[in-house]
């Protein structure tokens, strides 16, 4: 296996606070790796480094041998890697379709010119976005609900429409952000099944979440944060008796 | 057939016929209306579906307006002619100007933009390059051709004014109904979600900025021809207020809306023209009724429709 993603002594602070400190850890292609750590550990600031939406202090992102950093947000959706957000962001007051066409976008060409003449090009490039929002709204279950708006789905269905959207910009990896947040016990169980269907497709998938049962079911590999620092990687076997991990997730339990 | 088509179909008929009944004078109010309209809609790209802060219109519509002026006057190039030129101008124009400005937000690019339409307006009345023709503006302006045929009075105006807001209404739509159109939609609702989704943010801004530019710029050529004569307060800051407001009255991002609001605050006072002294009182109170009881506009943007039939059907998880 090769590795897609490398992540190299990344660091970012927010004032005096070390976020994210000197972490390192690589992602193999057509696996699925879990970020975990305690809350504020740094595993959502990692996340928008690696998309751009913030840039390191320090350290490389190296994605299919490029290195993203100081790269925008929207060339890095180029390169291939996609995002959804913990805080859900979808576009709240159009459809669903819309939103998922929104990750359509950056596959497509056709500017401003040829939709005002309304070229064959246009049309066809129009249609087949169309077909392809609504595979994979079939994808994920949410075919039916294309018209409705985003914001009158339930809490997991906008979970998985972001996921929809993002899957929309054919990424080569997905990085989901606490994917289960807001669902209840079926609905974590189909996301295992989607997140594994995500995997059959070959695409790669990052994720962070709190979900115990859900990480050590779906993914490969993990790595462990806290306070920023990188305490642990591993299989998620060996994750579970390591006991500096132990100490981590002990240590924050009474807020939890 | 839907209500909505039904009524754009009496309008369109409305449009096409009411010269017949009009008057020279209501003729050219409407004239005006057209010409408030096709400026109006140009901004709704810009401040509508783009939702950036501009308040320096009238600018664009100057540099428009002026460029065929000075070639007409000047080298004698007929004014038809000079529509494409002006557009082009004018979105060069604001090309250069917009693109340091574009990731200001809101308050602060409404500030900048402000400066951007005093600047041209004081630089024309400072006769730059000595060819502005200072605060007396030019004058001269010879009266478009069509075919040999010479368009002069309100009424044929009328229907040069109109087939051009009929276009620009027409393109607009497809526009609005496109991938860039998405786009810019995508960014006024958030931004960060645009972004993460592949979105050029910037790009597309400065995108939406110069065809708002464009369109203006052609509009001027228009407004030079049927005045045949121009001077800088003809494009000053209370213009591009004027149509700041009808942008928003109307509904920022909604086509028929900028329509409707452009016959409200063009048409509209000259109805009321025995109260000349009370329509900026009438419209004051108006605007803020308006902010508080609809501030999405009077016919604020409606959801698009989109079309699945057979794609629905083709479609199917990879
Ligand atoms: N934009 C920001 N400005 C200032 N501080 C920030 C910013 N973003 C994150 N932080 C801080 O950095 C630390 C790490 O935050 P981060 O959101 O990455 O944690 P997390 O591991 O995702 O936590 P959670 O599990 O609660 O989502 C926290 O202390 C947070 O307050
Ligand atoms: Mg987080």
């Amino acid at each position: 296996m090769s590795t897609l993603l490398q992540v190299e002594n990344l660091s970012k602070s927010f004032g005096g606070l070390m976020a994210v400190n000197d972490v390192s850890f690589s992602v193999e292609q057509g696996s699925i790796v879990g970020l975990i750590g305690p809350n504020g550990a740094g595993k959502t600031t990692v996340f928008n480094l690696i998309s751009g939406n913030y840039k390191p202090d320090n350290g490389t992102v190296l994605f299919d041998g490029t290195n993203l950093v100081g790269l925008p947000t929207h060339t890095i959706v180029e390169h291939g890697i996609a995002r959804t957000f913990q805080t859900i962001r979808l576009f709240q007051n159009m459809s669903v379709l819309e939103n998922v066409l929104a990750g359509c976008h950056c596959r497509m060409r056709s500017g401003s010119l040829s939709a005002m003449f309304r070229t064959k090009a246009q049309r066809q490039e129009e249609e087949a976005a169309m077909v392809q929002a609504m595979a994979e709204l079939e994808f994920v279950g949410l075919d039916h609900e294309w018209q409705n708006k985003a914001k009158n789905l339930s809490y997991g269905n906008q979970r998985l429409l972001e996921i929809a959207r993002a899957l929309a910009t054919k990424p080569k990896l997905v990085v989901l952000d606490e994917p289960a947040g807001g669902m209840n016990d079926q609905e974590t169980k189909e996301l295992i099944e989607l997140i594994r269907a995500i995997q059959a497709r070959g695409i790669t998938v990052l994720l962070i979440e709190h979900d115990m049962g859900l990480v050590m079911q779906v993914c490969s590999s993990l790595v462990v944060l806290e306070y920023g620092i990188k305490i642990a990687t591993g299989s998620p076997a060996e994750i579970q008796v390591n006991p500096k991990v132990i100490e981590a997730y002990l240590g924050v339990d009474e807020d939890e | 057939m839907k209500p909505t088509q039904i009524f754009a179909i009496l309008f369109a008929a409305l449009m096409a016929t009411c010269p017949f009944f009009l008057n020279a004078y209501w003729t050219d109010v409407m004239n005006n209306v057209g010409i408030y309209a096709i400026l109006a809609l140009s901004l709704n790209v810009i401040l509508g579906h783009a939702g950036l802060f501009h308040m320096g219109h009238a600018a664009f519509y100057a540099i428009g307006a002026y460029l065929t002026a000075i070639l007409n006057t000047q080298y004698g190039v007929p004014v038809l002619w000079l529509i494409l030129p002006a557009g082009l101008m004018a979105g060069f124009f604001a090309l250069i100007v917009a693109r340091p400005i574009i990731h200001l937000r809101g308050d602060y690019l409404l500030i900048v933009t402000i400066g951007i339409v005093e600047i041209v307006r004081i630089a024309l009345i400072n006769n730059v390059f000595d060819i502005t023709g200072g605060a007396n503006g030019i004058y001269g302006i010879s009266r478009p051709m069509l075919f040999g045929f010479k368009i002069a009075k309100p009424f044929h105006f009328y229907y040069l004014i109109w087939s051009f807001a009929a276009l620009t209404i027409f393109l607009l739509i497809r526009l609005e109904h496109s991938r860039f159109g998405r786009a810019l939609h995508y960014i006024k609702e958030d931004e960060v979600a645009a972004g993460g989704c592949g979105i050029n943010i910037a790009r597309y801004k400065l995108e939406a900025f110069v065809i708002g530019a464009v369109w203006a710029g052609m509009c001027g050529t228009i407004y030079a021809s049927k005045m045949t004569i121009i001077a800088p307060e003809s494009f000053s800051f209370d213009e591009s207020v004027i149509l700041f407001t009808i942008v928003i009255l109307g509904g920022a991002g909604s086509i028929p809306g900028v329509i409707l609001g452009s016959f409200l605050l063009v048409g509209l006072p000259e109805v009321f023209r025995g109260f000349a002294e009370y329509r900026m009182l009438i419209f004051g109170a108006a605007m803020m009724a308006m902010m508080i009881f609809r501030n999405r506009g009077l016919l604020p943007p409606r959801p698009k429709r989109y079309k699945l039939g057979e794609i629905a059907s083709a479609g199917g998880a990879k």
